[in-house]
């Protein structure tokens, strides 16, 4: 049952994306309100996949590396649903449901939804520990997106070929400033997960800690560089690309690698 | 009920013939006593002179034509720029018009204000009836619909208008932005105005001639920069417009590197509208700047214009389904029975 949830939410993401691409294919693009009703009709089923989920566990639904995947794909949704309308980020959306759909179509597909014997009870230190650092990863995830979104402005800009989608994109300086935003509302989750982690009771396990500060302390230089202005913005927003990949294959070696379950 | 519309436009007539046929004061009731026509509106604008009108008879288009011109003056060979369109063409046209699918710039959306301003006119004076006002308000709503499902109007397509809206596109905001004029020029001062007109209050302007400076920043509302100063400005600026008559590159890749290094997370946009032009080329790649000369800021119009027109069969597909519904409520029983009513009216003299 609640594969099948997934299953229409991942569905839901799809048909933002065939919308986007039929837009701009039609050399007519014009962000609409479908891709925010499609983004918010699949996370309303993800939320319910991870409710089903959770229930049957009797716990956080994290407990292998499909959830771990879905869980993320769920925060970087909810962010998007968050901060989108806000910064009248509306064209993200195009650029948000393909990640999604991605690690979703990934989470399904590949044979990682195992069944784990848990070496640990679940603690309320833990479950925030392991549900807060992935909101981070969401932050993180959407300070890619929006970076993407810059660097392929900067390019049209530079190459001064504009296309139908250009007149659509935030300005170059608001782009900026969400991507700052983005980046310091996931530092503080993951600093505050990071933190979290240490409460947990439970013997640290020091190759994940020490992954876990590696992230860390390179989003931090990311921040420093953004604030000495010794950096220029272009670059910044490839290092927010470049973070994220790394972070979530990071993310992927804790996991999977360990062979032990996320928490 | 003949619904049908005669006119010159810029497909068909020079300017000076379509100044010939402009109308005059008295044009809505000569329409109707001597033409004959129960209903007759006039949208005269720069580039087309056109009569919808709805009449019990069949109005031959040389009468129309006969209308338009001023007492004593004669119709002359001048009559076969007019085009005709009736019933359903007649509709279709309107609707092309108002939509900005016939103008001289795709797309321009100032034809739609001048339909309204026409169609308020004739509502004003009684000329337009209850045929018109169907059509006109139809009109008005499919070109609202062109104009918002289509990109009909994306881009801009003149070159001052393209500097204005890609500095938008970078800086979002104006009123915090400063702007550099290089030069007192003509193009320069346009752009400026338009820059002023979207919230830039910090307008500095720099010219080899001082007073020609001051007089400038006066009438843009900024302030004059001495020209032995205006480098060290690219330090605090945000835009610089350059239009000087300089034989050579003014600013160059050695001498500007120095000036961005404190500010390399602030970017530059340049526009560079002198020919020969003020800054060297190579100034594009350098972090942080976006430089557009006079050929970019026209390709990118040129861009625009095209896009524009490739919007055109999307905007015809909405005035299809529209011509379509109107002819139907046109040929109905309850417009025949509308028809009745207007024709048992005396007529106006």
């Amino acid at each position: 049952m609640d594969r099948e949830l997934l299953i229409v939410s991942t569905f839901c993401f799809f048909l933002a994306i065939v919308r986007t691409a039929v837009a701009i294919r039609g050399g007519a693009y014009r962000p609409a309100g479908f891709n925010f009703f499609a983004i918010a009709l699949g996370f309303v089923f993800q939320t319910a996949f991870l409710s089903v989920r959770g229930h049957a566990l009797g716990r956080c639904p994290l407990t292998n590396l499909f959830e771990v995947f879905i869980f993320l794909a769920w925060s970087v949704s909810l962010i998007y649903l968050l901060i989108g309308p806000a910064y009248r980020l509306s064209l993200m959306g195009a650029f948000t449901a393909p990640l999604v759909f991605g690690l979703q179509i990934f989470a399904l597909l590949a044979p990682i939804d195992l069944r784990h014997s848990l070496k640990h009870s679940p603690t309320p230190w833990l479950e925030l520990h392991a549900s807060v650092s992935l909101i981070a990863y969401g932050a993180f995830a959407l300070a890619c997106v929006a970076g993407l979104m810059y660097l392929v402005q900067e390019r049209q800009l530079k190459q001064r070929e504009l296309n139908s989608m250009f007149y659509h994109f935030p300005p170059l300086t608001d782009l900026f400033a969400a991507i700052t935003r983005l980046l310091w509302l996931g530092f503080g989750l993951l600093t505050l997960g990071i933190a979290a982690g240490f409460f947990t009771g439970q013997p640290l396990p020091y190759g994940k800690v020490a992954w876990s500060l590696g992230v860390w302390i390179f989003y931090a230089a990311i921040l420093l560089a953004r604030h000495l202005g010794t950096t220029a913005p272009r670059r910044i927003a490839a290092l927010c690309v470049v973070a994220f990949s790394a972070a979530l294959t990071l993310l992927w070696g804790i996991t999977f690698l360990s062979q032990t379950p996320s928490m | 009920m003949h619904l049908f519309c005669v006119g010159i436009s810029h497909h068909t007539a020079k300017v000076e013939t379509r100044e010939r046929f402009a109308g005059h004061a008295e044009i809505d009731r000569t329409l109707r006593a001597e033409a004959g026509c129960s209903e007759a509106l006039l949208l005269t604008t720069c580039n087309r002179v056109e009569v919808y009108a709805a009449a019990a008879e069949a109005v031959p288009t040389e009468r129309i034509a006969h209308c338009l011109l001023t007492a004593g003056d004669s119709l002359g060979e001048e009559v076969e720029a007019f085009y005709r369109h009736e019933a359903q063409q007649c509709v279709q046209h309107l609707f092309r018009v108002a939509s900005g699918l016939d103008s001289m710039v795709i797309g321009e959306t100032e034809i739609l204000g001048q339909a309204k301003k026409a169609y308020a006119a004739a509502r004003e004076s009684g000329a337009a009836g209850p045929y018109l006002h169907r059509l006109f308000q139809r009109a008005f709503r499919v070109a609202k619909q062109v104009r918002t499902r289509t990109e009909i109007t994306r881009g801009a397509v003149s070159v001052g208008s393209v500097a204005v809206d890609l500095a938008e596109q970078i800086f979002g905001n104006f009123e915090t932005r400063k702007v550099l004029l290089l030069g007192a020029g003509e193009a320069s001062e346009r752009t400026a105005r338009a820059l002023f007109k979207r919230g830039v209050r910090d307008l500095r302007v720099s010219n080899r001639s001082l007073e020609r400076a001051e007089a400038l920043a006066t009438l843009v509302g900024g302030r004059p920069v001495a020209m032995e100063n205006w480098e060290s400005q690219c330090r605090e600026v945000d835009i610089l417009i350059s239009s000087t008559a300089s034989p050579t590159p003014l600013l160059t890749r050695e001498k500007l590197s120095p000036l961005l290094h404190d500010r390399l997370d602030r970017p530059l946009f340049i526009i560079d509208i002198a020919v020969p032009r003020d800054v060297a080329p190579d100034v594009n790649e350098m972090e942080g700047v976006y430089l557009y000369d006079i050929d970019s800021l026209q390709s990118i119009a040129q861009q625009s214009l095209a896009q524009r027109r490739q919007q055109i069969s999307a905007g015809e597909e909405i005035i299809a389904g529209h011509v379509d519904e109107f002819s139907g409520w046109f040929t109905s029983p309850r417009a025949r029975v509308m028809q009745s009513a207007l024709e048992l009216r005396p007529s106006e003299s």
